[in-house]
């Protein structure tokens, strides 16, 4: 039996269920796993206190991405984040590759995530003399279970991210405590430190992965159309997931550093863990087993949430077909996006090296970040203070734009000496997809209903 | 056959009922609601919209 059309005023929007609580988990969900390993490749590349300034400059450039976007999407409150933000500040062909972006950075985190919950489950199998555990089902079943998830609804969703990400974090604070980081008995930080082995152009290369404490906190803003109160929820939410996450990274930082040797420590699968083993404690291992877990399993579900409202958003403006733009009228989830998506995964995540999906990852949040300053200087031209309403306002303007470009271009500059043929396969991916938008698929937007902001016509105009 | 193949038979296991539990959900809600009503979201929109489930019985109007 089909319903035919909608009668007058009947409409099937995403819900609005979730409060500022739930937008820290999606932020610091997504990224508390890079605590738990990934970071700990930029001490390979330029030794322990080069992945310690690394970790501040890291953390500069993500407290400005974090600023302009409270300030932006407190006032460009809808879902698909930056995507809406770039359709409304910059234009039409800005806002697709933005999207792409977007979809990328998630979906590729997101297998990413898979193959290293994979992973340890091959360990687990391993250590109790199952040496030929295979990590494939795992993986299948990772991404297929948060995708169910995320197809049921938002709120259960980013509940249950909430409870493991918070597990998570409080297994970092119990690390710390119990290393008793005022007494040298466990650290041993005078013998560990030696400098900068590769001199400062190890610290160069060390941005590459000192991203990786924070890539993702930019998350929260795909939530907009799905929290009581944009104007308040996101900017809360938002800013104390930096502060969790500026917390987070320099405690990891610092009892890796005083556990483990450069050597051993820059290419650990899993430092945190091996950390806890360092402390001969049975209960702190399975604490940071689990906390290991649960981050990789938070980042996964947060980058389907993320990675689906991107596509959804993009589908209801027709920059894609217009199908990836339905709402599912019992969950009231982007339901066709969230199953789309699902293979996509499924392909990264079964073929591709590990090594390879995180280095595309940082390549989409790197471009997404260059974007983001030159966004929020167009938007403070165009629409000046006072002009519209802001649910928050950041300080030093433009200040942190001119520090988030000068982070970037370093960090394109650490990338290209890492993965310079990827950086450039991937800018080669983007013009042809901006050709295709151009030439091919913009004919298809609804030119005039994508602009929905109730905003006074921009300054100059 | 160990333990953990037995693990991984049920992953495969889970994988498939939840893998195919959102595919029949997915064609049965098109195939319930017309497209206009499906694609009606709009970006936006600060007050929750009228919905309708009549299928579910758990919608609000």
């Amino acid at each position: 039996m089909s319903q035919t059309t909608a009668v007058h005023g009947e409409r099937i929007s995403l819900l609005r269920v979730l409060g500022p609580g739930h937008v820290w988990a999606l932020g610091v969900g997504i990224v508390l796993v890079g605590e738990y390993m990934g970071w700990n490749f930029a001490v390979g590349k330029g030794g322990a206190l080069a992945a310690l300034i690394a970790c501040w400059f890291a953390g500069l450039l993500y407290t400005c991405v974090a600023m302009i976007d409270s300030e932006v999407t407190s006032t460009v409150a809808a879902a698909g984040g930056q995507y809406a933000q770039a359709k409304h500040i910059v234009g039409p062909l800005m806002a697709f590759n933005v999207g792409l972006f977007l979809v990328f950075a998630y979906t590729m985190l997101e297998a990413a995530n898979a193959i290293t919950l994979g992973y340890l489950v091959q360990t687990v199998g391993s250590m109790a003399s199952f040496p030929e555990t295979h990590d494939k089902p795992f993986i299948v079943l990772t991404i297929v279970f948060l995708a169910w998830l995320n197809y049921r609804g938002v709120y259960a969703t980013l509940t249950f991210n909430l409870v493991i990400t918070a597990i998570a974090f409080i297994a970092i604070l119990v690390l710390f405590v119990a290393v008793q980081p005022w007494n040298n008995t466990l650290m041993k930080h005078n013998e560990l430190l030696t400098g900068l082995p590769y001199g400062w152009l190890g610290v160069l290369a060390a941005l590459h992965f000192g991203m990786w404490y924070y890539l993702g906190i930019e998350g929260t803003t795909q939530a907009a159309e799905e929290v009581r109160s944009p104007s308040r929820a996101l900017p809360l939410g938002t800013m104390t997931g930096i502060i969790t996450l500026l917390i987070a990274a320099t405690l990891t930082w610092y009892i890796c550093a005083g556990l483990m040797p450069w050597e051993y420590l820059g290419q650990a699968v899993t430092p945190l863990f091996d950390a806890a083993r360092l402390t001969d404690s049975r209960v702190l291992m399975v604490l940071l087993f689990i906390g290991t877990i649960f981050s990789t399993l938070a980042s996964a579900n947060g980058c389907i949430n993320d990675a689906s409202r991107a596509w959804f958003s993009m589908g209801r403006d027709r920059y894609l077909p217009q199908v990836f733009g339905a709402v599912h009228p019992k969950y009231r989830t982007p339901y066709r996006s969230i199953v789309f998506l699902v293979p996509v995964a499924l392909v990264f995540a079964y073929f591709a090296p590990l090594d390879q999906v995180i280095t595309f990852s940082i390549l989409a949040g790197l471009l997404e970040y260059t974007f983001m300053a030159f966004n929020v200087i167009m938007f403070r031209q165009k629409w000046p203070l006072g002009s519209i309403r802001r649910g928050y306002v950041h300080p030093f303007h433009p200040l942190p734009a001119i520090v988030l470009l000068i982070l970037c271009a370093a960090t394109y500059f650490a990338v290209f000496l890492g993965y310079g043929t990827q950086l450039v396969a991937m800018l080669v991916f983007y013009i042809i997809a901006s050709l295709w938008f151009a030439f091919h698929r913009y004919k298809f937007v609804r030119r005039g209903a994508q602009f929905t902001m109730p905003w006074p016509k921009p300054a100059g105009y | 056959m160990n333990n953990f193949q037995l693990l991984e038979y049920a992953a495969w296991g889970l994988s498939a009922i939840l893998g195919l539990w959102m595919v029949f959900d997915l064609i049965r809600t098109d195939r319930t609601y017309s497209e206009d009503i499906l694609n009606s979201s709009r970006e936006g929109e600060i007050e929750d919209a009228l919905v309708i489930d009549p299928t579910h019985q758990g919608g609000q109007r």
